[in-house]
């Protein structure tokens, strides 16, 4: 036996034991979901037992260093404990934009203080974190960020708003872009970390298409920014801004993959229009279009396989986040429309309790967001064109 | 094992990538049509490859093969889309090496096939769309069976020395069980091939087998099991059709961008209209979906994994809509040059639409996966 069959085998039987029945269901709701944070509170003893296990072994991010709270596992660990995970349909212990955004940033950037103090606590799912990039007019056109930090010797005053600011009501710190040279557009913007609760923070839930409000507007009025909160040199938080893009935006495309545990497409098309007496779906139509799309999604799930591979590796490209945010997140909307055409009527249902609260309904419309976030897809397939395939300007 | 090549693979591609362009590009397949080649590829390239190896890399060492896998077939076939090299290497060093393999029959073929002396074909489809229908019969008689009924889009099916066929030995025309592979030799009294030219000017036989008379030791295989070495023969087959499709839209992509950086309207380089980046753009997405999807079958294929089945399909599907939109966007992309039978880029459309019907296309491989997810 290799060291890593060993591995696997211990793997599956440590899972096995810890690992609670009830997690191992699929995600129902929001409340399923564990973000962690200052304001969590479990939604069951399962879902607390689940994370203190996971975040006890460091496998909330396995394959960080045991120093910061990770698991110390190499690449190829990483990935059979992924797997297991999957064969028992294991739940996300801990869901965080520290763990996908942030951590990855600091762990290239970050001071050895600023390492051992956040991340860990990313690990082990004590703070919360949300992004300060985009602002009112610099969406697309990020650079052009105008919220200022003045340099008061020790600290920044920092002013100005962002917005689509995720999550910013529940979150306890911000990773945010702030600008401290107005002379150079790319080259004056820094990096800094700062606590929600800081005075001159205010926050503003905006209702979305959805009915929900998973966004806010975020206000910045003389807030104090200690200087040992700036990630990298100042002037060059750019390069850290990129860096992280790459991480949210491999994510994001993760939404194009389907969640483990049943096909809530198939299950839902054969639920409302049911099967012929040849075992196919009644709807002829419906069914050729589920079948193409699955075709593609399944094609994607071995894309997604190999991105994750390349990345470890260091094969991939670096533009190739792109590619994998603009495929993932079109192919979450076209899995979307085709849930509510499954659903039919019953998918149009908005708060009933049939529908979970209008579940589908509610995804549906926010997937709309996909390929606007985090770089459109127009942005993203730019930079196919120019990084990767190297058109002219 | 990580989904992408590993170093030996990679080596493997490097050499086989520039002799298939030395000795096998474009050109070559354009001179045997011009030439109305009867044989429809050169038997002296293949005889190259065997010299390389190449015939033998799905056969085991110790029966004198290079002992590699599916990954590794791949990496060939590739380069022979790439190229649009007309070969046989896909029916006679894959599919039809993956349904000998194991069986009575290989000690008896395997050494030619190693020598590229024997070329196989593979006459498994009875009509115009590839479905899981075996019609043909082979009635017992005597000390062997007697073969009736006729196969077609028989690749190399009027040259080759190996026909392998399916052939119904019980149960009805859509019955899965009651088939029997045989392996019949091409002098076989009471077989006729018909060739004809296709589209993308290859070769493909219609075969009628009027009692064609074949001994007992033909079966490959066992009697009435031959869903096993078929199957085998199947997924092997749609994974390296796959590959080569991948050679065939990679192939066309590269000209297409290579175009785009050279070619000039209203006094710029037509790669700077983002209307036209946009949409290279999302080829190029496709495509490397596409390539996953096949390296994953390859994989799962060689580890021997029950999960191959379906992602074979998956690939074989995916790589027929990646590469589709590859060439019509190549032909769009380079204008009226590219409708042009001088130009290079409409003979990727026409490979990539024999490759597509192959083994099954989209649409049929689409069906299959929602069969097997019951709906």
């Amino acid at each position: 036996m290799t060291d890593l069959d060993t591995f696997r085998t211990e793997t599956r039987a440590w899972l096995a034991e810890n690992c609670p029945p009830e997690m191992r269901k699929p995600v129902r709701s929001e409340d399923d979901v564990c973000w962690g944070g200052r304001q969590f509170t479990p939604s069951t003893p399962a879902q607390k037992e689940w994370l203190d296990a996971m975040a006890a072994k460091g496998w909330t991010v396995p394959d960080w260093p045991k120093a910061y709270g990770g698991g110390g596992l190499t690449p190829a660990e990483t990935k059979v404990l992924r797997e297991e995970m999957a064969a028992i349909k294991a739940r996300n212990p801990l869901n965080s934009f520290g763990i996908s955004m942030l951590g990855p940033a600091l762990l290239k950037y970050g001071t050895e203080e600023q390492k051992l103090d956040h991340l860990t606590k990313i690990a082990r799912g004590e703070i919360r974190w949300c992004q300060g990039y985009s602002e009112p007019n610099a969406g697309s056109d990020l650079a052009g960020l105008a919220t200022s930090a003045e340099d008061k010797g020790d600290h920044y005053l920092v002013n100005g708003q962002k917005v689509w600011t995720s999550y910013a009501d529940k979150a306890d710190w911000i990773f945010c872009l702030v600008r401290t040279d107005k002379t150079s557009k790319q080259g004056g913007i820094s990096f800094v970390l700062f606590d929600m609760a800081s005075p001159g923070v205010t926050t503003k839930p905006i209702l979305l298409i959805s009915g929900n409000s998973p966004f806010c507007e975020t206000f910045f009025d003389n807030v104090k920014v200690p200087k040992v909160n700036r990630v990298y040199e100042e002037n060059k938080g750019w390069d850290v801004a990129k860096y992280l893009l790459g991480h949210e935006r491999e994510m994001i495309s993760g939404m194009g993959l389907a969640s483990s545990g049943g096909n809530p497409l198939i299950d839902g098309a054969i639920a409302t229009v049911g099967l012929d007496h040849n075992g196919r779906l009644a709807d002829p139509l419906l069914r050729a279009s589920i079948a193409l799309f699955e075709v593609r999604a399944k094609a994607f799930g071995a894309m997604s396989e190999r991105f994750i591979d390349e990345l470890k590796a260091g094969k991939a490209h670096p533009a190739q986040p792109s590619m994998m945010k603009y495929y993932g997140t079109e192919l979450n909307k076209g899995r979307y429309e085709l849930m509510m055409a499954a659903g039919g009527s019953d998918a149009l249902e908005w708060d009933s309790d049939r529908s979970r609260g209008g579940a589908i309904p509610r995804s549906w419309l926010r997937t709309k967001a996909n390929s606007i976030e985090g770089g459109t897809s127009e942005i993203q397939l730019n930079i196919i064109a120019k990084r990767i395939l190297e058109l002219p300007a | 094992m990580p989904l992408y090549l590993d170093d030996d693979q990679t080596v493997l591609q490097d050499t086989i990538r520039d002799f298939v362009a030395e000795h096998a590009p474009v050109s070559h397949m354009r001179a045997l049509r011009d030439a109305d080649d009867a044989t429809g590829f050169s038997r002296d390239l293949w005889k190259q490859f065997a010299e390389m190896g190449f015939t033998g890399i799905l056969i085991g060492e110790d029966q004198g093969g290079l002992g590699l896998g599916h990954v590794e077939a791949g990496v060939v076939l590739e380069e022979i889309g790439r190229n649009l090299s007309p070969s046989p290497f896909l029916s006679t060093a894959v599919a039809a090496v993956a349904a000998l393999k194991g069986t009575g029959q290989a000690e008896r073929w395997f050494p030619g096939i190693i020598a590229g002396e024997t070329i196989a074909a593979l006459a498994i489809d009875e009509g115009a769309k590839h479905r899981d229908i075996v019609a043909m019969t082979a009635e017992r008689s005597g000390n062997g069976f007697k073969l009736t009924g006729a196969k077609r889009f028989v690749t190399h099916g009027h040259t080759a020395d190996l026909i392998i066929v399916a052939a119904r030995t019980g149960g009805s025309a859509d019955d899965t069980d009651g088939i029997t592979l045989f392996a019949v030799p091409k002098d076989a009294a009471g077989l006729t091939a018909n060739a004809e030219r296709l589209a993308d000017s290859s070769l493909a036989a219609r075969l009628e087998f009027d009692g064609v008379a074949v001994d007992a030791d033909a079966v490959i295989g066992e009697v009435d099991a031959g869903r096993t070495p078929l199957d085998r023969l199947l997924r092997a087959g749609r994974t390296g059709a796959s590959a080569e499709l991948l050679g065939v839209g990679g192939g066309a992509m590269d000209m297409t961008i290579g175009y785009m950086k050279e070619r000039k309207q209203f006094g710029t380089l037509i790669g700077s209209f983002q209307a036209l980046q946009h949409r290279a753009a999302h080829l190029y997405s496709e495509m490397e979906v596409a390539r996953a999807a096949v390296l994953k079958a390859q994989q799962l294929l060689d580890q021997g994994s029950e999960r191959a089945d379906e992602a074979v399909s998956v690939a074989k599907a995916m790589t027929a809509l990646a590469t589709t939109l590859s060439v019509q966007e190549g032909i769009q992309m380079h204008g009226g040059i590219g409708m042009t039978d001088e130009y290079d880029i409409g003979f990727y459309m026409k490979r990539a639409r024999v490759l597509a019907e192959m083994f099954g296309d989209a649409n049929f491989h689409a069906d299959r996966l929602a069969v097997a997810a019951g709906y």
